[in-house]
């Protein structure tokens, strides 16, 4: 799905993601994972086109997409939710996502002020969109709720459907599970895997390592902005390189 | 309540159609057409500002820009009025485009002291300029609208309807552009940039959009204001209107449709009625806004939408209740 090599970016000297070579595998959920302040965030953000890598190359099906804008790789079918999802609290949940589905659209302000036929097709297709994908999250309940009123698992799994209005083709998730408890966080893998078994190719970092140990097919390992391990989470589980980064046993041994 | 809903707009419509009737005060009916002109170019602020979340400190240069368009045009170049209205959009659209990009490359406060930098330009060339905007002399003898048919727009009253008409017009025009996707990108906009680009929205193309809207509602209420008040200085330009139309959309209700049009028009029926008190009615105004601003921050509109939010929580709560009691499931 996405072929990522030699992938980096300095802030003032300090390379936060550091000649980082790897594929996400289509169809697949590939994690993510790393101490804090590993680099995984800007990872994300540099190839979902927030921010623009320093060197390195991307491409996407084959196609090069190093250097585009986030708007571009959405329209690309490349899909990400943040750690926080700012929501319109004073509109319903269904009127926060209706714009989810707005880059397949082509109303114009034309079309807008004279409502004509596409403004109203349109409308409806983002709308029922909308429906579609709250009730694929298992939220049709809360649909006419204020986005004020619902909690914080019922806002994660918000956040996931409206980065699925885009009908992505990869979908980036930046801590999905943050602040969910044992439970929550178990409903939500099995909506990952949902999603998965849905053609959806996944990329996600995480903090909770058994829900990874769980869910991933492939888990890559950054520390200080370099990629120490790849594999699958047997691998992984085994590989003293990761064991080093998240105990520290090298900096103890030198203390 | 739906029907209520429907029913609300031309219900006001209504008033103000009537109003004229009821008032036989022309002095009255010139304030109201004042507050109309600038209920109009507040609404379009309300579209930047309010709907998109970009604070444009230029919006009152653009609405002396549309005033001294027609001024100019119609005074020193003998252009028909209506076609000097329309060609004050054109300018409006033409330096907006100029502007927009530019200006729209800064964030949040930087965009706002940007676009007051650029609102002090407009003002010092209208003031300075000389050759075309007569500078500090102002523009005399703006003739007032003609008529359209057999309506004429010389005495107060036609006035009056006249800018009722074009503030029902951007009003319903608005109406369309909020609650349609093209509202909902910019609300999308507002809400988080990171999050609407990452849907694929366009953010530098959705801004330059909704500012151009916006400053085009400003300079043709400026068109307007120069028919109706037929004298133009360059303090037109000055910033104090851009704070009066902010005040207005702030007391009203910022990011509503509402908002802007209920501030524009109480808050100079307070200063009116606060007249008696002469230079001492500040005295009581700056407390009543500041205590506004402290105890209702999201406006009039807001106030009343907290208000309804507040009664149908109440209402699902004790329908709850009532199911819990009667042992009905409730899951």
């Amino acid at each position: 799905m996405l072929d990522i090599d030699n992938l980096g970016i300095s802030f003032g000297g300090l390379a936060a993601v550091n000649a980082v070579t790897t594929q996400i595998e289509a169809g697949r959920v590939n994690a993510i994972i790393g101490p804090n302040g590993a680099g995984k965030t800007t990872f994300f953000n540099l190839i979902s086109g927030v921010l623009r890598p320093g060197t390195g190359r991307i491409l996407l099906r084959g196609e090069e997409v190093t250097g585009l804008r986030a708007d571009q790789m959405a329209r690309r079918g490349v899909a990400r939710t943040f750690q926080t999802t700012t929501l319109f609290e004073r509109a319903t949940v269904l009127d926060n996502l209706i714009v989810g589905h707005r880059l397949h659209t082509r109303t114009n302000l034309w079309d807008v002020l004279l409502r004509t036929r596409r403004c109203r097709a349109d409308e409806r297709a983002c709308r029922e969109k909308a429906r579609e994908v709250l009730d694929f999250v298992g939220l049709a309940h809360v649909e006419a709720r204020p986005a004020a009123g619902i909690t914080q698992e019922e806002r994660k799994r918000v956040a996931i459907a409206l980065a699925l209005a885009t009908e992505p083709a990869l979908l980036l998730l930046d801590e999905p599970a943050g602040g969910l408890n044992p439970e929550e966080t178990d409903a939500l893998g099995a909506l990952i895997r949902k999603l998965a078994k849905h053609d959806i190719t996944i990329c996600l970092v995480e903090h909770k390592m058994q829900m990874i140990m769980n869910l991933a097919d492939k888990i890559l390992v950054l520390d200080h902005g370099e990629k120490i391990a790849e594999g699958t989470p047997a691998e992984i589980r085994a590989n003293q390189a990761v064991i080093d980064a998240y105990l520290g046993s090298d900096h103890a041994e030198l203390h | 309540m739906t029907y209520a809903r429907r029913l609300a707009w031309p219900a006001v419509l209504a008033l103000g159609i009537v109003l004229p009737l009821a008032l036989h005060n022309d002095y009255l009916l010139t304030v109201m057409s004042t507050a109309f002109i600038f209920a109009l170019a507040t609404i379009g602020m309300n579209l930047l500002t309010g709907y998109t979340g970009q604070f444009n400190l230029a919006h009152g240069g653009f609405f002396a820009v549309g005033a001294y368009t027609v001024g100019v045009l119609t005074v020193d170049h003998l252009w028909p009025f209506w076609l000097a209205f329309g060609a004050a959009g054109l300018v409006a659209i033409v330096l907006g485009l100029a502007i927009g990009p530019l200006s729209l490359r800064l964030r949040g406060n930087y965009f706002a002291i940007f676009t007051l930098c650029v609102g002090y330009i407009m003002f010092l060339v209208i003031e300075k300029w000389d050759s075309v905007t007569h500078g500090v002399v102002g523009i005399i003898g703006i003739p007032s609208p003609p008529a359209i048919g057999p309506v004429s727009f010389d005495s107060p009253r036609a006035l009056y309807y006249l800018t009722l008409a074009f503030l029902a017009l951007g009003m319903w025009l608005m109406q369309r552009i909020v609650n349609s996707l093209v509202g909902y990108t910019f609300i999308a906009v507002r809400n988080s940039e990171p999050l609407a680009q990452a849907l694929g929205i366009n953010l530098m193309v959705t801004k330059v959009s909704a500012f151009l809207i916006s400053v085009c509602y400003a300079s043709f209420a400026g068109g307007l204001y120069a028919g109706a008040v037929r004298f133009l200085g360059p303090d037109l330009a000055a910033i104090d209107h851009t704070f009066d139309m902010t005040m207005y959309m702030v007391v009203g209700g910022v990011g509503t449709l509402a908002g802007p049009l209920i501030g524009a028009l109480a808050v100079p029926w307070v200063t009116e009625n606060l007249q008696f008190l002469q230079n001492y009615r500040f005295v009581v105004f700056g407390p009543l806004l500041i205590a506004l601003l402290i105890f209702v921050p999201n406006g009039l509109v807001g106030l009343w939408q907290a208000i309804w939010a507040r009664r149908a929580a109440r209402a699902e709560r004790s329908a709850q209740a009532s199911r819990t009691v009667s042992g009905e499931p409730h899951a």
